[in-house]
């Protein structure tokens, strides 16, 4: 057991896998001798050469484009995106191939690949560097999605990812790279894709949410329990695509009311989709309409107002306030 | 001396080795055999009446809309016939003629076209990606399966193909930059059609070349008779041949016509005449090519006669087989959408399946192979 903070999880989740599957291949813009431009990628080029750890040209259609190609081909590639926020460059290829390659060839070709994505606002960037656009991939039938919220998680996600058969969007919530640490284990370990985790235990309310806002959730459930002496369950999804109904529908058949949170704006956005689901399974067991704290539908301010976008705990707490007194 | 001229790489050159009078040039005819010659014909036929039949289908509703492919057999059949079996081949859409001599059953190109994705299924042991519609885009796959034989130090080549409209796509500049930088084994093939549905070639580039883009990306360029499929086998030879040995990427441009409209929902009298259509018909590849094999012995005209007749009943029994497979259940299941996206259906997909089976066996429409596995419906609670 070592403590450390995502952005260490992270890499040494790649280290161990260049380390532990020659296929591995890590690839993207200033991966290599910059070590990335959030030290994820520190150390590989060192240990691994640039065969393995490659600079690429500055093309995010290049890079997940070509990725497919090494996919085929039977390597595994880990493309990094810099910022999520340029990943629209590479959207047709993921959209019209990455995703497609299995089902449009009966499963003949495949595209095994990971396509990580630092995303989410909160670290007073740049224009164009603080979006959360998880929903289109989640629009895109064929890709998987997951979002980790921890150290731990992060680790044992791309692990996952990368052991997959399937090209798999790892959204990297950058914001928390280096926020808190936690103990991660020596050993390697995974997590099964599509598999929600209850984080924390309450029967009054259940709070869901995924990535950095999670932090806030749980900021806001110790919160309400403080303050308003309520326990709120906390279900972090972790895998966006698949969703995993079930831990969603079995917490709020227990308590009946349910806030969903995200950094993306509302419209179409994931909260969306967890409402859709509770109504059509457990709509009967409802004590108030389903709340949703988001981000407004506008583009992520830049950062002189982004904490007026940002779901807080102070929102998420007045949120859930509203929907207990319902 | 604050200004000075930068010395570019060498001038792009054109080849021609057999013009359209079926004269050849001797010095630069590549060393081909009577059944090479012969083999080069047989799929480059093949292709054009398995075209006409293919429009026939449709005119008739049997297969959906297609681009056809006559006028794009030369450059397909020229350079996909310098490959190795092991090398890799990866499509646009009018590489019919390649196509079929990698190993596409006729069949499985009716079934693509006629609306089912198992005619995107590369055949066993084919190493093809199958037929690419969002032009340009499939160069990036090309250029990493390139980066990919490098990586695993194997002298393997893949060839890859777009047209003259795909260069004006980003990803055909950052699939010859990426191709170029890490050195990759790749031969990369414009149809230079002249049109993109409608648009002339003049309003894709300033250049007066598609080849001469190579030069920018630091990779020998050429363009060459599209027409004469001898000159394109020549051309790509000696590029699979730099590639294998290391010597990276090539960027090579035939020079054709499209003989036909864009697809079968185009009409090609809206923007061009039939003077010039007349004009590119009388410089059709396989006229001269069956003038230059009759000259040189390798098939007469009796002979010809006689492959044409095999060719076409070899069409009938694939059309036949076509059928015989998109009548069938299987083919025609529609549960079968939910089947291949993930190595793993997900629980929520997969009650998608169920969800579309019930309504299916509520309308009576739920095909012999799928009935009596429905599951019960679980999904929805009451409280």
């Amino acid at each position: 057991m070592a403590e450390m903070n995502m952005a260490k999880a992270i890499n040494k989740a790649l280290y161990e896998a260049l380390e532990r599957d020659e296929r591995v291949v890590v690839l993207g813009e200033d991966v290599g001798a910059d070590e990335g431009v959030f030290r994820i990628t520190e150390g590989l080029l060192a240990k691994f050469g640039d065969k393995r750890v490659i600079d690429t040209p500055l093309a995010e259609s290049g890079i997940i484009g070509t990725s497919i190609g090494m996919a085929i081909y039977g390597l595994r590639p880990v493309a990094e995106i810099q910022f999520a926020g340029f990943d629209y460059y590479a959207f047709h290829q993921i959209e019209s191939h990455a995703s497609r390659f299995r089902n449009r060839t009966r499963g003949r070709v495949t595209v095994p690949m990971v396509m990580r994505f630092p995303y989410g606002g909160g670290i007073r960037a740049l224009e164009h560097h603080s979006e959360s656009r998880e929903t289109y991939y989640a629009h895109t039938p064929g890709l998987k999605i997951v979002v980790p919220s921890g150290p731990r998680n992060a680790r044992a996600l791309l692990h996952s990812a990368i052991q997959d058969p399937d090209p798999v969007v790892y959204y990297e919530p950058k914001a928390i790279y280096r926020a808190f640490k936690e103990e991660v284990p020596d050993t390697i370990e995974t997590l099964p894709i599509g598999r929600a985790q209850v984080v924390r235990e309450g029967r009054e309310i259940t709070l869901i949410s995924y990535g950095a806002s999670l932090r806030q959730v749980l900021e806001a459930a110790e919160m309400l329990e403080e303050e308003d002496g309520v326990k709120a369950e906390v279900v972090d999804l972790l895998s966006i695509v698949p969703m995993d109904t079930k831990t969603i529908v079995d917490s709020v058949r227990k308590t009946g009311r349910a806030v969903v949170v995200h950094e993306a704006p509302r419209n179409c956005g994931i909260a969306a989709e967890v409402v859709a689901r509770i109504n059509e399974h457990v709509f009967l067991y409802l004590e108030a309409p389903v709340a949703r704290v988001t981000g407004y539908d506008v583009p992520i301010p830049y950062f002189s107002k982004e904490k007026a976008y940002l779901p807080d705990a102070d929102r998420i707490l007045d949120a859930c306030r509203q929907t207990l007194s319902f | 001396m604050p200004k000075k001229p930068i010395k570019l790489p060498e001038n792009i050159e054109y080849l021609s080795i057999l013009d359209e009078n079926a004269k050849v040039d001797k010095e630069l005819e590549p060393k081909l055999s009577a059944d090479d010659l012969k083999t080069m014909y047989r799929y480059m036929v093949l292709a054009r009446r398995g075209d006409e039949r293919m429009l026939n289908l449709q005119r008739q509703g049997r297969i959906g809309t297609f681009p056809q492919s006559s006028g794009h057999e030369a450059v397909s059949m020229g350079s996909v016939y310098a490959l190795e079996k092991s090398d890799w081949h990866v499509p646009a859409y009018r590489e019919f003629a390649g196509m079929l001599y990698r190993g596409w059953p006729l069949e499985t190109m009716f079934l693509y076209w006629g609306g089912f994705e198992e005619g995107a299924v590369p055949p066993e042991g084919v190493n093809d990606l199958p037929i690419c519609v969002p032009v340009g885009s499939q160069l990036l796959h090309a250029a990493g399966i390139g980066m990919a034989m490098r990586f695993k130090e194997e002298k393997k080549v893949v060839l890859t193909y777009f047209g003259d409209g795909s260069s004006s796509e980003g990803d055909f500049h950052e699939a010859l930059n990426f191709a170029s930088v890490f050195n990759a084994p790749v031969v990369f093939v414009c149809q230079n059609n002249q049109y993109a549905i409608s648009v002339p070639l003049a309003r894709q580039m300033k250049c007066e070349t598609i080849a001469q883009r190579a030069v920018s990306y630091g990779m020998p360029g050429v363009k060459v008779d599209g027409n004469d499929v001898l000159a394109m086998y020549a051309a790509t030879a000696a590029a699979v041949e730099r590639a294998r040995a290391g010597g990276g990427p090539t960027l090579i441009e035939g020079l054709t016509y499209r003989m036909t409209p864009h697809t079968t929902s185009d009409d090609p009298k809206r923007y061009r005449s039939e003077e010039e259509m007349k004009q590119w018909a009388n410089k059709d590849s396989l006229i001269r090519f069956a003038r230059y094999l009759e000259d040189k012995g390798v098939l007469d005209g009796d002979a010809r006669k006689k492959l044409h007749e095999e060719i076409d009943e070899e069409i009938k029994a694939a059309v036949k087989r076509f059928e015989e497979q998109a009548q069938s259940e299987e083919l025609l299941n529609p549960l079968r959408m939910f089947d291949y996206l993930y190595a793993d259906t997900p629980p929520d997909l997969d009650e998608q399946r169920e969800e579309l089976k019930r309504f299916l066996a509520k309308k009576g429409k739920l095909p012999a192979s799928e009935a009596g596995k429905e599951q019960a419906h679980t999904g929805r609670e009451r409280g």
